[in-house]
């Protein structure tokens, strides 16, 4: 008992703090939205989770054999009534909490646009070993292990993999999602505040894994779009022969910058999800898949 | 042609002191037991009464202590993580390099699955079921040892790859296409497969020997509802067995012909597609978690009714609520990758049906719960582990049904709040739930029990570790941290992730305790020395000698109600006088001994040994060797011995005052 409390008071102090970084300090409406969901279904379960508990321990104590006040019941094994409140409580509070899945689960599906009156930015996303590369298709440009977004501008992502599965998560924007290669998952997040936001892989890739982060840079719109001009420029060009260098696998990249991408790279990437040693071999369908 | 594969010295880390230090150490004790056993002339008894047994109670406590000994290796494991992870923040590296760390933490996650909890849910299952039941044995008995030995055959498998070569770097679920040849070309990935692959056959062995026993092999008077809550909890799990495992087998047949014979089931290139393994991978996954759960279910079952004097409230609730958790846990693998792209439609139905199989599970809670009510609880070492399983099981199904919830799953996926998720239920439900039938059995098992002091120290230590060591990976779930990370850039976890740290430490104060626990008790065995029925019991088990002979049951028993010993006991007392039986004794058929079950074993060894380095004349010599030693078996002309009336008689003489009703 005295665990289970400190269990839901170390929780519970970390929601009243608000732990620093972490899913408990949103920063967009999707990553607030989740949480709403988290102490929904919490606050639900609690309640009933609670109450168990404490009459688990308090029923043993006192039926304790040296307890000669408790009443002994030897024959005390059915009962109609009880059976029913046995399978009902569980079965009400699932309801409860199945709707607050089913409903969270189309709100927040995370290929759903953001309903907004800005236009949103559209980023690609590339896990390779072992670094995130992001591409801006409409700014023609794309950078390595950082992703600088405009504030209160919902962002568009399509997201692959050149090889391996990672996963994209942003913990203080909301939902995580897969990515593989040769397929397209989808994902729709938004700053709303002005900040620095850690980034990581959150599925195991390999050697360099650990290594896989990168910060979300989120800027009012105005900066956004001098850093974008900054960005631009010449440089070194992103295209495959590039890319294939960039897909060999390295850990711990330094954030840096591409001036300039080829059209259609992603594309290109999706349909040949090219191995850094032979891209040749492979013809892989970016229709089948996630994206339908 | 090499005639040794891709085995060369070159495949021994003799540069890496961890492993090679580990690796001694594991040789030296193997050494040492043998020579001990060899010096001491005790190999004729092990090979003639233990290695070559197909008594299910041999076999059972052979499961046991296998489960035991691969605890401690994979404990060793987690110790490595929680020190890795305790001191690897910010710039610091900690001691474990990454291709050692993704291989320890790999081997932990295998090695805790497949051959701790199942082989202890198994060997429970072995040794408790036919007594149970009040018959002699399983359905085959040799099939039995067979099955016992593949099991112990990938786990010597997997601890060669500790020395030989190294372990898969893929985390124990091994998801493509890290673990197709591109990404994982070492021997590591293969070790895993192949040690699988062979225990896998062994477990559907035992699947399908144990699903016979229980629907075939009853005492006479047993229907359905008059079973044991444990025999039904078995007989969900071994279905689920037969129904599972056989998908697992064919997930890993097509990844080894992914890496073997250039297929592309898995691979990026050629049209594989790795979500096809990932939702194989959980069609037998989520099963899998109800396989070692429900056994523990019913052992808690057995021992909230005998220390509380009283039936199990709502039995047939109980059953009901067994069977529906074993058709629903078909209906929610999905629930394991919601962050995989599907639609909102097909996220929501899983999330609804993972939290429709909370219902049962529930159920069963509350009908604990007033078992007790109305009883005499005695606070016995079984009945501590399991209240402390109804406390902290209640808080790893709330957080199970929070990350059902597919936008709370979005956050929490793949973090250390799913890992600290799983392991409160596997540790708080199956590991609790195989403790509180080791002290519960012991008895049984070996005429004496287990001491007291021990055992309570030993469960305050698992418990307050378990606390400490993975509430904290809650919060870091929380605070996003995610799993698998050999070292981190975030100093505010570090505080957390020592505490964990601490905890693990507590956790195996708690496993000395009981190994302290074991010794003390062989010490003072004759103190320590018990009757058929230690613990005033209801069902059969208790009704015979401790230990029960090797018939079990010297007439099989009449089964008139459910609690049948309990029952017998109450009309006895309330009859006042004894009724005198007169007994009588017939010859008793018992399978013979035999050695397929470990030469089968040996060939399967050098199959799995050899198709991992690639040397493809020894894995034909291999696979030879176990078909022979099959077809030898099928050819044997008797399988039974019999034993004498006289020989029944006289032992039930000596043993009947002992559970004299």
């Amino acid at each position: 008992m005295r665990h289970a409390l400190l269990a839901v008071g170390s929780i519970a102090t970390l929601t009243l703090t608000g732990c620093s970084e972490g899913v408990l300090s949103p920063q967009g409406p999707i990553a607030s939205a989740e949480r709403q969901v988290l102490f929904n279904s919490l606050g639900i379960m609690l309640a009933i989770v609670i109450p168990t508990v404490l009459a688990t321990l308090g029923v043993a104590f006192w039926f304790r054999s040296s307890n000669s006040r408790a009443r002994y019941m030897p024959d005390f094994e059915y009962s109609g009534r009880l059976e029913m409140l046995v399978w009902s409580i569980p079965a009400m509070t699932v309801l409860l909490v199945g709707g607050v899945a089913w409903v969270g689960s189309h709100d927040l599906d995370p290929r759903k646009p953001i309903a907004s009156a800005v236009n949103p930015v559209r980023v690609q996303v590339i896990s390779l070993d072992w670094k995130w590369l992001f591409i801006y298709p409409d700014q023609g440009i794309a950078s390595v292990n950082q992703l600088t977004i405009p504030v209160g501008t919902p962002i568009s992502f399509e997201l692959t993999s050149s090889g391996v599965m990672n996963s994209f998560f942003v913990p203080q924007l909301g939902s995580q999602i897969y990515t593989m290669a040769g397929m397209v998952t989808r994902l729709h997040l938004q700053a709303d505040h002005p900040g620095t936001y850690r980034g990581l892989s959150a599925n195991f890739s390999g050697d360099g894994f650990a290594d896989m982060r990168f910060d979300v840079q989120a800027v009012p719109a105005e900066t956004f779009a001098q850093w974008v001009d900054g960005a631009r420029g010449t440089g070194p060009l992103l295209d495959a022969a590039s890319y294939t260098e960039l897909a060999k696998p390295t850990k711990a990249v330094a954030p840096f910058i591409y001036p300039a991408v080829a059209p259609d790279l992603f594309n290109g990437i999706l349909s040949a999800a090219m191995p850094p040693h032979d891209p040749s071999r492979l013809t892989y369908l970016g229709s089948q898949g996630a994206e339908k | 042609m090499n005639l040794l594969g891709k085995l060369s010295w070159s495949a021994i880390p003799f540069d890496q002191p961890i492993i090679m230090g580990a690796g001694a150490f594991m040789v030296l004790i193997i050494v040492a037991i043998l020579s001990w056993v060899t010096l001491k002339g005790y190999l004729p008894y092990l090979w003639r009464e233990w290695i070559t047994s197909v008594d299910h109670k041999r076999v059972g406590v052979m499961y046991f202590l296998l489960a035991l000994v691969m605890l401690l290796r994979g404990f060793a494991d987690a110790i490595m993580m929680r020190a890795q992870q305790a001191v690897a923040a910010g710039s610091a590296e900690g001691y474990l390099p990454p291709e050692h760390f993704d291989q320890v933490f790999s081997a932990h996650g295998t090695i805790m699955i497949f051959f701790v909890a199942m082989p202890f849910v198994i060997g429970l299952m072995n040794f408790v079921l036919p007594l149970q039941l009040g018959v002699r044995d399983v359905a085959f008995p040799t099939l039995n040892s067979v099955s016992f030995w593949l099991t112990a055959s990938g786990v010597l498998l997997i601890n060669v790859s500790l020395v030989v070569g190294e372990f898969a770097k893929t985390g124990w679920i091994a998801y493509p296409p890290l673990s197709e040849l591109q990404f994982s070309p070492g021997v590591g990935v293969d070790y895993y497969l192949w040690s699988l692959q062979i225990s896998g056959v062994g477990t559907l062995l035992t699947g399908i020997n144990f699903v016979t026993t229980i629907l075939k092999l009853r005492a006479p008077g047993m229907g359905y509802m008059r079973m044991p809550v444990f025999c039904w909890t078995a007989l969900a799990a071994n279905l689920l067995i037969v129904a599972a495992f056989p998908v697992l087998t064919a997930t890993f047949a097509m990844l080894l012909l992914d890496r073997y014979l250039d297929f592309h089931f898995f691979t990026v290139d050629g049209q594989g597609n790795a979500m096809m393994y990932v939702n194989l991978f959980w069609v037998w996954g989520h099963p899998e978690v109800y396989i070692l759960i429900l056994p523990a279910f019913g052992v808690f079952s057995e021992v909230v009714a005998t220390f509380s004097g009283k039936p199990l409230f709502g039995y047939r609730s109980m059953v009901t609520a067994t069977m529906a958790i074993c058709v629903l846990s078909f209906l929610v693998w999905l629930h394991h990758f919601f962050t995989m792209g599907a639609s909102a439609d097909v996220n929501g139905f899983f999330g609804v049906m993972t939290m429709i199989i909370a219902v049962p599970t529930g159920v069963k809670i509350f009908n604990w719960l007033f078992t007790m009510y109305g009883g005499r609880v005695r606070f016995t070492v079984p009945v501590l582990w399991s209240l402390g399983f109804m406390v902290t099981f209640v808080i790893g199904g709330m957080t199970g049904v929070l990350m059902a919830v597919p936008p709370a799953d979005f956050q929490l996926h793949n973090s250390l709040f799913l890992v600290a998720h799983f392991h409160n239920v596997i540790i708080g439900g199956v590991v609790f739930g195989v403790m509180a039938g080791y002290n519960y059995w012991f008895p049984k098992a070996f005429g004496f029990k287990l001491d007291e002091r021990w055992g309570r120290a030993s469960f305050w230590c698992w418990l307050v570790g378990f606390y400490v060591a993975f509430m904290p990976l809650y919060v870091l779930g929380l605070m996003g941290m995610t799993r698998r990370m050999q070292h981190y850039d975030n100093p505010a976890w570090q505080p957390w992730l020592v505490v964990a740290a601490i905890g693990a430490l507590i956790i195996l104060a708690g496993i000395v305790c009981q190994i302290v626990q074991l010794v003390v008790s062989i010490r003072d065995r004759e103190l320590l020395r018990v009757s058929g029925d230690p613990w005033n019991g209801r069902t059969l088990e208790w009704s015979t000698a401790s230990p029960p002979p090797a018939w079990n049951f010297a007439v099989l028993p009449d089964v008139a109600e459910r609690d049948t010993y309990w029952f017998l006991k109450q009309r006895a007392s309330a009859e006042q006088a004894q009724p005198v039986t007169q007994h009588q004794y017939e010859p008793i058929e018992m399978p013979k001994n035999s050695a397929v079950g470990v030469v089968n074993a040996f060939f399967a060894v050098v199959a799995g040994f050899a198709l991992i380095w690639h040397i493809w004349w020894m894995a034909g010599l291999g696979l030879l060797g176990t078909f022979l030693t099959i077809l030898v078996f099928a050819f044997r002309d008797e399988d039974e011995i019999q034993v004498s009336a006289a020989q029944v008689a006289q032992f039930d003489r000596i043993h009947e005052p002992e559970v004299a009703i």
